[in-house]
């Protein structure tokens, strides 16, 4: 079959006949994988729910929605409830200082306010540097036992109480922010 | 030709990383680990070998004065499918790459052998073509990874060498450049030798 020639016609024709093929493949592909990423995603939240709470038989509530200011979305609080009474919350908080944006962090506390543990959910911090905020506060910076109402949860660099991540001091005072923000949703929440 | 030169070729004479120094953005970004650059180098190829049989198949209803934007409607589509997929089924590989899977459709090696290859030569040819350039690329990138993983974090694939941090600039951006840089030199320097 010879090529075919550069008319007005047959440019047109031929763009838009691909462009109509890669849209019913992209649909076909959309529509196939719609609902593994829906359940990927509602899988990984239930799961970070589940891990940063310290007591693992506590039930989840229906989440609520606290504002702070200075920020513009919400912060998502799921409560932990034991025989009806309140034991600690996930916080789904999150920061936009971060080296490369918005950080996303799952925070568990019990209902001091005391930080049980942690999940990164969304980051986009260097590869090697501020991505390793997911094991750092677990180990030099260790975050956990420690409640934002007697411990400063700002760097020490700054004057506070917990190491930053080496050579990445400004994913450290996000990451610390959005669990500050965590607490003080969280606090917000009790005091209604 | 024959389907194995075809594959060699695109592995050591054209190499897309040491030989043709194509596809920069992806080969220094995202090499900070060895698993890393092998799961980049892997969906690179993927979509090379999916888009050289497209292109190749469609070569002749597509007018020379409109190819590159053909060309690119269908790389396009073959990441965002290959995006799709690995949001679905691949969750961890989605946050360790993350960008720089849509970022493929403006990777130069695939519209280059859009261009250079599969307009050109047959659907099955191509195919060869994508696996050759595209096991090309994951082993440069894989290679490139581990080095920069052995010499700046002391592990390979996640499992520790030996205690301690390595020197964090090789996983810095000048550490890709300098790995690269001898890696191309030593590559080059094999070749003259068997001249």
């Amino acid at each position: 079959m010879a090529k075919l020639e550069s008319s007005m016609k047959n440019m047109v024709m031929s763009l838009t006949f691909i462009s109509l093929a890669a849209s019913a493949l992209l649909a076909g592909a959309y529509a196939l994988t719609k609902d593994p990423i829906e359940k990927t995603q509602l899988a990984n939240k239930e799961q970070a729910i589940k891990d940063v709470l310290s007591d693992k038989d506590a039930k989840v509530e229906q989440p609520v929605e606290i504002t702070l200011d200075g920020y513009a979305l919400p912060f998502v609080i799921y409560p932990a409830t034991k025989n009806g009474e309140i034991v600690g919350a996930a916080v789904e908080t999150y920061n936009d200082e971060g080296y490369g944006g918005r950080i996303k962090i799952m925070v568990g506390m019990d209902k001091e306010g005391t930080i049980s543990e942690y999940s990164i959910l969304e980051t986009s911090e260097t590869p090697g540097l501020g991505a390793k905020a997911g094991e750092w506060f677990h180990a030099k910076g260790d975050i956990r036992k420690k409640n934002p109402a007697t411990i400063k949860f700002v760097v020490t660099k700054d004057g506070g109480d917990i190491e930053a991540i080496t050579a990445s001091t400004i994913t450290s005072r996000a990451f610390l922010k959005a669990v500050q923000c965590a607490y003080d949703a969280f606090m917000k929440s009790q005091n209604k | 030709m024959n389907g194995m030169k075809i594959i060699l070729n695109g592995i050591i004479k054209e190499n897309p990383t040491f030989a043709l120094l194509l596809g920069m953005c992806p080969t220094l970004a995202t090499t900070t680990s060895a698993s890393n650059g092998m799961a980049m180098g892997l969906c690179t190829m993927f979509v090379l070998m999916c888009s050289n049989m497209a292109i190749s198949a469609i070569k002749n209803v597509v007018p020379d004065k409109v190819r590159i934007p053909a060309f690119i409607v269908v790389i396009a589509a073959f990441v965002s499918i290959l995006q799709l997929i690995i949001k679905a089924f691949l969750p961890a590989l989605d946050s360790s790459l993350g960008i720089f899977i849509p970022l493929i459709v403006v990777n130069c090696i695939i519209l280059g052998r859009a261009e250079a290859f599969a307009s050109k030569n047959n659907v099955i040819n191509s195919l060869f073509d994508g696996i050759g350039i595209g096991l090309g690329f994951t082993i440069a990138l894989t290679l490139l990874g581990s080095l920069r993983e052995i010499l700046g974090a002391g592990s390979i694939f996640g499992v520790n060498l030996w205690n301690g941090d390595g020197m964090l600039l090789f996983i810095l951006p000048p550490g890709a450049f300098i790995v690269l840089g001898y890696l191309i030199a030593i590559v080059n320097n094999i070749k003259e030798k068997k001249k």
